[in-house]
């Protein structure tokens, strides 16, 4: 069973048109990848469906706005992986 | 339809909650502007334009599911098939389900029927984000009643 990184990487590579080699735990998925917003929607939809998950995008962008957490908590892939981790575990509680 | 006005539907005539599904009825005009460009001498309803159609009748499905409460903006679209041409006089049956309901995202797919023929179909994406201003609700609530919009619309923004 692949880990929820290489899911996140598959994931991204695919819907992008990012080579997959390009794509590690420490890629941030706009700085690094230049994803924009609107690629990001299908991101999340393909991780929502993956995961049984709904991502709280509006959530993390408010907490990014008002300057409670970083982009990089929630956008560079291995923290994103971990953030998944937590919503399925929770989902599943 | 008022095509030039981008009134591309004309009447809601069913959303079911429950299902997360929209039925809506419209005919393409026999006379619009439009027709004079598209094409001389043979009239044809724009394909964006049945695109366009299927993303509003979505639109009012996801509006009616957020009380009013929220205003989705077309983001994408994905799997479009014109699948024959339509031209003026022709009346349409639209459809839109759910697909996924995301965190300031929501994907439909969209149908249109004619006379129990397949004419178009797409899976759309919109952005979901509260309504830039009163008025602009205002504006839609209007449009909702013109459109006969089948349930209570809720009094505030």
């Amino acid at each position: 069973m692949s880990s929820t990184l290489d899911t996140v990487s598959n994931i991204i590579a695919e819907t992008c048109d990012i080579p997959r080699e390009t794509i590690t735990p420490e890629s941030h998925a706009i700085d690094d990848l230049g994803i924009d917003s609107l690629d990001f929607l299908d991101i999340a939809f393909a991780i929502d469906k993956a995961f049984g998950i709904k991502l709280p995008l509006e959530q993390w962008t408010q907490e990014v706005n008002d300057g409670k957490a970083t982009t990089e908590q929630y956008f560079i892939l291995s923290n994103l992986s971990a953030r998944i981790d937590e919503l399925v575990a929770a989902k599943k509680a | 339809m008022h095509l030039e006005y981008f009134q591309l539907i004309d009447r809601i005539a069913e959303i079911d909650f429950a299902e997360r599904v929209i039925r809506v009825e419209a005919t393409v005009p026999v006379t619009s502007t439009i027709f004079e460009g598209h094409f001389p001498g043979h009239p044809l309803m724009p394909g964006v334009l049945l695109i366009e159609a299927m993303a509003q009748t979505s639109g009012w499905l996801i509006i009616g599911l957020l009380g009013f409460q929220r205003m989705p903006f077309l983001a994408g679209v994905k799997e479009a098939k014109l699948r024959q041409f339509v031209t003026p006089g022709t009346p349409l049956s639209l459809e839109a389900a759910i697909e996924h309901d995301g965190s300031g995202y929501t994907i439909t797919r969209a149908k249109i029927k004619s006379e129990g023929k397949s004419v178009c179909d797409a899976t759309l994406t919109f952005r979901v984000v509260p309504f830039p201003t009163a008025d602009f609700r205002a504006q839609m609530v209007e449009t909702a009643k013109r459109l006969k919009y089948p349930a209570e619309i809720p009094a505030n923004g």
